[in-house]
């Protein structure tokens, strides 16, 4: 996959995932051979419902998976150079000045007890050689370019200071203060109203084209995707089962998930009567089925699919994991 | 389930539109006249006097006037804040109104929180937002959608109540095995249909809805909103469905209430705000949502954000972020009034045709 | 079938993570069998002692103050040596603990009973009921335990005639504990219960039509009395030290029907004179039954608590 990637070297490689929680009634597979890769400037948007493993994917990324979770095979490379085996503090080094991070809630990113200026500044001398004065000129600079008005006021202000939308913007200047080449951003308008959703995409559009940023969108919401991302993963039950071009795959989705999930979405424009709707439920982890973990959900099952796993198989422009389109 | 009776033709389904259609306007089953609710949010008493502030009044919901007919669906939208939450807690009688009348079919809800409510109280029932929080994790699932039927002695023999139950709960696509389980042994779909079930057990005729599906994935959304839909058809419900999703409201509703700081600022039927909006506000709202079909391409987002409830601006409320103000809309707050295009729209710069 | 039934639920237990999480804990099963020795041994102590020591019949003061059984002097059947009216020491420990446990259990049922209701009436009811219920807890709590139970018993001395003291000394203990105690419940269960009664179970029993009353005891109480088991086996524990401090002072339980702190204090007066078995035994039977019933409840509370799974 990564040879398809336009636009020469990846910078993100992910080969082969597989993020294991292991607890006493067997080890559960969370994220199962996952593989994709992110170009320089790209947005790759991974959509999935709860507990498809698209937040745990992201996690292992920046090293973050909550323990006893951990990453039981394959790697991560990131401009060429393996990070899923890095020793704690050689990781720490990388996010922030390499990997930057936008969570849901704004508040688990920003400390409280500190003003955002005094983070920003922090952030930047922690990683780049720029002195205090520099800093605090960059810090303004970079919360005036989140839309936030008098920021030579507000770099003063603590958190609580901040309302919901601009907290979100306070944590992207964070993200982008390091200059890093990845932002992984975990579901980053969730918590927020319609109207604020728009301008914090808008703005996460708008500052990673500027800086050349790749962005790795984690969400459930496919609006948002459509509306940001270059290339979408869709993930199911720790697996991607799609993945291609935004458009192709919103528009002509291949794989019978792919294709029930852009059904269940209400539209604004067109008026149904009954929504097309997946039966049943994603499994849980650990009654995941044999073969393809979707067919007991699929309309368009066949043998194959109860007792042999698909991987993804080059579909037009996109890839389904869908013994469908095997010859 | 999706199934309707053998017979029963999709004409002698109650219209889905007002039934206000023929001229003729029947009594509205659910009417608000200016219903305010006003939260005190006031700091404890001594820290009041010693730090010499006044009483501090939440205007959660300011000045609320409208009916929803028999059989139809009427959604309220709005960002948080905007009080449509605390619309259906009102009308359900969980809070008294600071203002204002509510009725059901003719008779005034206050006696709800009443002994005299009883048999009100069995003929309009809630479903709420969070599966997780909404039921009783100590309780078996035959216990919980039995509760309203042992409450209002529906049934009395034992055995037929659990009957009842089991019925109830195929009827929602649950088996009636189920009755048995516990609620952490259900997926987050699957406990929304037990609450479905546990507000159909005593009835109703009316339905509140709290943002029913904004919890539950895509997928699940779907299968919930099609059982509403169905079960609506079937029981010939009528819903008051709460929802900050445009596009489920666009599925879901007949008409549609849009609210911004505790006051409609737009009221009509689907079509007109969906095809025709004319609130500023409103235009704003469908604006922002994300559009599958608009694949790459950027919007420009509507600049600001709600303000603070406790504060709220003069005159009209939106006047902050809205590009048609004036000096009118900062002192005098618009009341709603019927519009050119159709429905009801509170706002100075329709009335003017300034736009 | 019923016994499937009964099995199945056996099998769901020993599958639980509270279950799972007691397996996997050593102290824990140390504690709890250290516990279920003290507890046999209390509770069938007029079967299992070797003597008994309250039949004055049977006493001997000759054999006063002999050591344990493993010391020059000592008789084997005085494992653990006499005191200074020749009681056996270690069936005086056993009847003695029977007293500590029984005031510790009912006294901490009593505080559970109390604080459990006040504390609901005051979360769920809200208002002036809880501001009046929690104001007199606050100045309940501005009282050491000791204080207050050292004030109930003197009290009663002053109260009852001589005669009727010695019998009222257990129950006057007990109320004693009980009301330096229920302050806890009561804050625990108030808290808890104003978590519940927003959730959105308990509005949708409102909007049903249960009466607040049923609401209070059908939905809100059993979820709010998980934090209250964890608080009643660790206030076991305190209560019994309580007791002993109390019958240590000398406002406990009389020496005719010891207690362990009876014991202790009367073993007090001759620990510097050589005859250490005296006080040591019961104080270190007295240390066993406390740490085993805090090291449970320390389990307890991080077994229940989902945060630390």
């Amino acid at each position: 996959m990564a040879q398809t990637t336009p636009g020469g070297a990846p910078l993100l490689e992910v080969r082969n995932l597989k993020v294991e929680f292991p607890t006493r009634r067997g080890t559960l597979v969370a994220v199962d051979d996952v593989s994709f890769a992110i170009a320089p400037g790209e947005v790759l948007g991974v959509v999935g419902e709860s507990g498809a493993g698209k937040s745990l994917t992201g996690a292992a990324i920046i090293g973050l998976l909550e323990p006893p979770g951990r990453i039981a095979a394959g790697q991560v490379l990131l401009e060429g150079a393996r990070i899923d085996n890095l020793p704690p503090e050689a990781m720490r080094k990388i996010r922030g000045r390499k990997i930057g991070a936008i969570f849901q809630d704004p508040l688990t990113s920003l400390n409280p007890l500190y003003s955002v200026g005094r983070q920003l500044i922090e952030t930047m001398q922690t990683h780049l050689d720029i002195s205090a004065g520099a800093a605090k000129q960059r810090a303004i600079e970079l919360l005036q370019s989140t839309g936030i008005q008098a920021a030579q006021q507000r770099i003063e202000h603590y958190p609580h200071q901040f309302s919901g939308g601009m907290r979100q913007r306070v944590v992207i200047a964070l993200a982008l203060a390091a200059e890093p080449k990845l932002i992984i951003a975990d579901e980053p308008t969730t918590a927020l109203d319609v109207s604020i959703q728009a301008q914090i995409i808008a703005l996460l559009k708008k500052l990673c084209r500027e800086h050349r940023t790749a962005v790795m969108l984690v969400t459930h919401d496919m609006g948002v995707i459509a509306e940001t991302a270059d290339r979408v993963a869709v993930m199911y039950a720790g697996r991607i089962v799609e993945i291609g071009p935004v458009a192709d795959v919103i528009h002509r989705p291949e794989h019978p998930y792919t294709v029930g999930l852009m059904g269940s979405i209400p539209s604004l424009v067109t008026e149904t009567e009954r929504l097309a709707q997946i039966d049943g439920a994603m499994p849980r982890l650990n009654a995941i089925p044999a073969g393809c973990a979707f067919n007991p959900r699929c309309t368009r099952v066949f043998e194959r699919c109860r007792s042999e796993r698909p991987n993804l198989i080059p579909v037009n422009t996109t890839q389904a994991a869908c013994w469908l389109h095997a010859r | 389930m999706s199934a309707l009776p053998a017979g029963l033709s999709p004409s002698a389904a109650p219209a889905s539109g007002p039934a206000a259609a023929d001229g003729r306007a029947p009594a509205p089953l659910v009417d608000l006249t200016d219903v305010a609710k006003y939260f005190d949010v006031s700091a404890p008493w001594l820290n009041r006097v010693l730090e010499r502030q006044g009483r501090r009044l939440l205007h959660a919901v300011d000045g609320v006037t409208f009916q929803i007919h028999a059989g139809e669906t009427l959604a309220l939208v709005g960002e948080s804040g905007c009080g449509k939450s605390t619309i259906a807690r009102l009308i359900v009688g969980l809070y008294a109104p600071t203002r204002g009348m509510i009725r059901f079919d003719g008779q005034d809800t206050s006696i709800l929180r009443a002994a005299a409510g009883r048999t009100l109280r069995r003929r309009l029932q809630m479903i709420f937002q969070d599966p997780y929080a909404s039921l009783n994790p100590r309780w078996t699932v035959g216990d919980i959608v039995a509760e309203p039927i042992r409450a209002h002695e529906l049934i009395q023999d034992k055995a037929a109540v659990l009957d009842r139950a089991g019925e109830l709960l195929s009827h929602v696509g649950l088996a009636a095995a189920d009755r048995e389980k516990y609620p952490h042994q259900f997926s987050g779909g699957q406990r929304q249909r037990i609450s479905i079930a546990r507000a159909l057990a005593s009835n109703p005729e009316f339905l509140v809805c709290d943002e029913p599906t904004s919890a539950l994935d895509v997928s699940v959304q779907a299968q919930v909103l099609n059982l509403m839909k169905d079960l609506q058809r079937e029981l010939k419900l009528t819903y008051l469905f709460i929802s900050h999703n445009l596009a489920v409201v666009h599925h879901i509703a007949d008409r549609v209430g849009v609210m911004y700081l505790g006051r409609i600022v737009e009221l009509a039927d689907k079509r007109t705000i969906f095809g025709a909006p004319q609130h500023p506000y409103t235009r704003m709202l469908l604006d922002a949502v994300p559009d599958l079909n608009m694949t790459g391409k950027s919007r420009t987002p509507v600049a600001g954000e709600v303000p603070n409830p406790l504060n709220p601006p003069s005159g009209c409320t939106f006047h902050p972020r809205c590009p048609h103000a004036n000096e009118r809309c900062k002192t005098e707050i618009p009341l709603l009034k019927q519009a050119p295009a159709g429905g009801e729209v509170a706002c100075h710069a329709i009335e003017e045709r300034r736009i | 079938m019923a016994s499937v039934r009964i099995l199945g639920r056996f099998q769901d237990a020993w599958d639980s993570d509270v279950a799972h999480s007691f397996r996997n804990s050593p102290i824990t099963i140390v504690a709890a069998i250290a516990l279920a020795i003290c507890l046999i041994a209390a509770g069938f102590a007029p079967w299992l002692a070797p003597h008994n020591p309250f039949d004055l019949k049977t006493l001997n003061l000759l054999d006063a103050l002999t050591p344990p059984a493993w010391i020059q002097g000592g008789k084997a059947m005085f494992p653990l040596g006499t005191d200074d009216q020749g009681r056996d020491l270690l069936s005086a420990i056993m009847f003695g603990s029977r007293v500590s446990l029984v005031v510790g259990l009912v006294s901490v049922f009593f505080a559970m009973l109390i604080g459990v209701s006040l504390g609901l009436l005051a979360g769920y009811a809200g208002g002036k009921t809880e501001a009046f219920i929690m104001r007199v807890a606050d100045v309940q709590l501005s009282f050491p335990a000791i204080l207050i139970a050292l004030l109930i018993s003197g009290v009663a001395r002053a109260a009852f005639p001589g005669e009727a003291q010695d019998q009222l000394a257990i129950v006057v203990l007990v109320i004693a504990i009980s009301l330096a105690n229920w302050v806890q419940y009561a804050r625990t269960v108030r808290g808890s219960t104003l978590v519940e009664k927003n959730k959105e179970y308990v509005q949708a029993a409102r909007v049903i039509g249960i009466h607040p009353v049923a609401i209070m005891f059908k939905h809100v109480l059993p979820n709010a009395l998980g934090p209250v088991l964890v608080l009643a086996t660790i206030n076991i524990a305190t209560a019994i030290i309580t007791e002993a401090t109390l019958s240590f002072l000398g406002v406990g339980v009389p020496p005719t029907e010891p207690s362990l702190g009876t014991l202790i204090r009367v073993g007090n007066d001759f620990m510097f004179s050589g005859e250490w078995w005296v006080t040591v035994f019961p104080g270190s039977a007295l240390v066993v039954m406390v740490l085993s019933v805090n090291l449970l409840g320390d389990w307890l509370r991080d077994a229940l608590n989902p945060k630390l799974r």
